[in-house]
């Protein structure tokens, strides 16, 4: 077994006996827990309204973009889009922005996405227990929310301004979405913002805690790359396909159960391999602008997609890798007491 | 020979004692071919995992009619939860057998024994087949006997672990002294951990994992089937007792008590 403690050796080391021995344990652990089933979910980007000031960020309030929102009828129209492909679990995406995207507004959206998804889950900013309650009440199953880095000194020269500053609120969202009953909580680091053994040790010693406090919640954690973005000044540091595979593989054999994500930001190859060492979460045809399936906006990415396979394309992927595609993996019944 | 007699749950009779889980599969084609090998009667299914959407994603598209359809819970974390699930299931016409599994630890995936027992007799109360998935309790299975449930399945060891019949000895209490059917769930990772647990006198075995993650699940279905019936039959042949020590054929010093006779 593998201790925390070991985190920095082997991240230091990427000889391929090293990385391969990992790979090996890796897989075997994911077989056993996972199967050779591989679950697809859509992200659904609604608003890039912001306001808070990331560097790194292509949202950042302080970029001249297009500021879009989806209406009512804009989101039907994309989620009846996504939903045509099958999937049946959606990530709801918005900026931090809580006067154009209040909680009325996640509930209408919400409300919108039932009537497509069987299960929803949101990426929007951290909030108090009542209204994660509210929201889980109103049908979503699972909250994403990176800490981003958990260098609390260089998270400070990140987050310029904004709530999002509050490293503490940010950290603490975790503990709150678990109370308020929701069934899946997300958890990750922005790779390329601070030192990644150090970002991993503290990520994993937050599962680990929430894990132990809150163990009806299932877990899942994610790993994106941060890319530079057009525009701004920020430059990440360079993160290796070595590193990335790395960090999946010791994220799997410290935490068996816990589901890893993977999304388009990472090339097609990249991501066909991480599915054997793993990765048991996949997105697939990904739109990150807002309305970006129907087409109302273009511009504004919130990232680059370097996976531009269809849902038809990573499902006869999949299948052919003998992996079994699953595009429900819940079936929506009516949350709360 | 002795002759066996069926398990026989709501009126249906099942000559084959083991039980097919279906999660994890590479394929559902899969566990249509393990379905088939085995010749199990029993099949139990995840709501969350039926896929209505699509024909060939759509796993009950791959059981054949005749095999007997148990809905589990998957996902419910208390009572409340299970009982959804279950109406769904019923309300799509998927039958009444639902296997309640209520669990609230992500990490172990331990079946919380004391909403499990309150699941059962909300579901007892509207008509349910009820199979209960519990850590092995004497207690909580003497609550399920009187909460209605049709059998009691305790797991054999962590669900997933292949470790085999790490709580065995508290099944076989279970088996001593609970009248309903007890079928061993969770944990069993080659056939010879079915035969043990049918030897104990478990009445049937549910495996999933070990099969789905077979290079061959086809063939370790079959395995797995004929291990049960070996089982099966020990059990009512009723094996010698183990000693810890020699037992000769014939006694050794009946020489020294021949003038007793």
């Amino acid at each position: 077994m593998i201790s925390f403690y070991e985190i920095n050796s082997i991240l230091a080391d990427d000889r391929q006996e090293t990385v391969e021995s990992l790979a090996v344990r890796a897989n075997r652990i994911t077989r056993q827990y996972f199967g050779r089933t591989i679950s697809l979910y859509a992200p659904i980007y609604l608003s890039n309204y912001c306001e808070n000031q990331c560097v790194y960020c292509g949202f950042n309030c302080s970029r001249e973009i297009n500021r879009k929102k989806l209406t009512q009828n804009e989101m039907t129209a994309e989620m009846s889009c996504v939903a045509v492909s099958g999937i049946q679990n959606a990530l709801l995406l918005t900026g931090d922005s809580t006067a154009h995207t209040p909680l009325s507004y996640l509930k209408v959206a919400v409300e919108t996405a039932k009537k497509y998804f069987q299960s929803i889950s949101l990426e929007v900013y951290p909030m108090e227990v009542e209204e994660y309650s509210e929201l889980f009440i109103s049908g979503v199953d699972g909250v994403t929310v990176y800490q981003e880095t958990y260098d609390r000194a260089n998270y400070l020269k990140l987050h310029i301004s904004g709530k999002k500053r509050d490293y503490d609120y940010r950290y603490s969202a975790c503990e709150r979405i678990a109370k308020s009953g929701i069934r899946y909580i997300s958890m990750g680091v922005l790779l390329g913002l601070s030192d990644i053994p150090e970002d991993v040790y503290e990520l994993f010693n937050h599962l680990e805690w929430m894990e132990k406090n809150y163990p009806a919640v299932e877990y899942s954690i994610s790993f994106p790359r941060i890319l530079p973005v057009p525009g701004t000044h920020f430059k990440p540091h360079p993160v290796s396909d070595i590193m990335l595979i790395k960090l999946i593989c010791l994220a799997r054999i410290l935490f068996p159960r816990v589901g890893i994500n993977l999304s388009t930001r990472e090339n097609a190859e990249l991501r066909d391999y991480a599915i054997e060492l793993g990765v048991t979460r996949i997105s697939a045809a990904s739109k990150t602008s807002v309305g970006g399936y129907t087409g109302v906006s273009k511009d504004s990415l919130q990232f680059d997609v370097k996976d531009n396979r269809s849902v038809g394309e990573i499902i006869s992927m999949l299948k052919a890798r003998e992996f079994d595609p699953l595009l429900t993996d819940w079936r929506r019944i009516e949350n709360g007491p | 020979m002795i002759k066996d007699t069926p398990l026989i749950f709501d009126g249906k009779e099942l000559n084959n004692r083991l039980f097919l889980g279906t999660g994890k599969f590479k394929s559902k084609k899969d566990v249509a071919a393990c379905i088939e090998s085995s010749g199990t009667q029993v099949v139990t299914v995840a709501l969350r995992r039926i896929d209505l959407n699509r024909y060939e994603d759509n796993i009950l598209e791959y059981v054949p009619k005749e095999i007997n359809l148990m809905v589990n819970t998957s996902g419910a974390r208390n009572a409340v939860e299970a009982l959804r699930i279950a109406r769904i299931a019923k309300d799509a016409g998927y039958g009444n057998w639902i296997k309640v599994e209520v669990i609230n630890d992500s990490k172990y995936l331990l079946p919380d024994n004391q909403e499990t027992i309150k699941a059962t007799e909300l579901l007892v109360k509207e008509g349910f087949i009820v199979f209960p998935y519990i850590s092995p309790d004497l207690y909580v299975a003497r609550a399920l006997v009187k909460a209605g449930a049709a059998a009691v399945m305790p797991l054999g060891s962590f669900i997933g672990s292949n470790r085999g019949l790490r709580a065995g000895d508290f099944i076989r209490a279970l088996i001593a002294e609970i009248e309903l059917p007890v079928i061993v769930d969770a944990g069993i990772g080659v056939p010879s951990h079915a035969a043990q647990a049918m030897e104990m006198g478990a009445s049937a075995v549910l495996v999933n994992t070990a099969i789905a993650t077979a290079d061959s699940a086809a063939s370790l279905a079959k395995a797995f089937s004929l291990a049960v019936e070996a089982g099966r039959m020990a059990y009512l042949a009723k094996p010698p007792a183990k000693l810890d020590h020699a037992s000769a054929s014939s006694p050794l010093t009946g020489f020294l008590f021949k003038d007793e006779k």
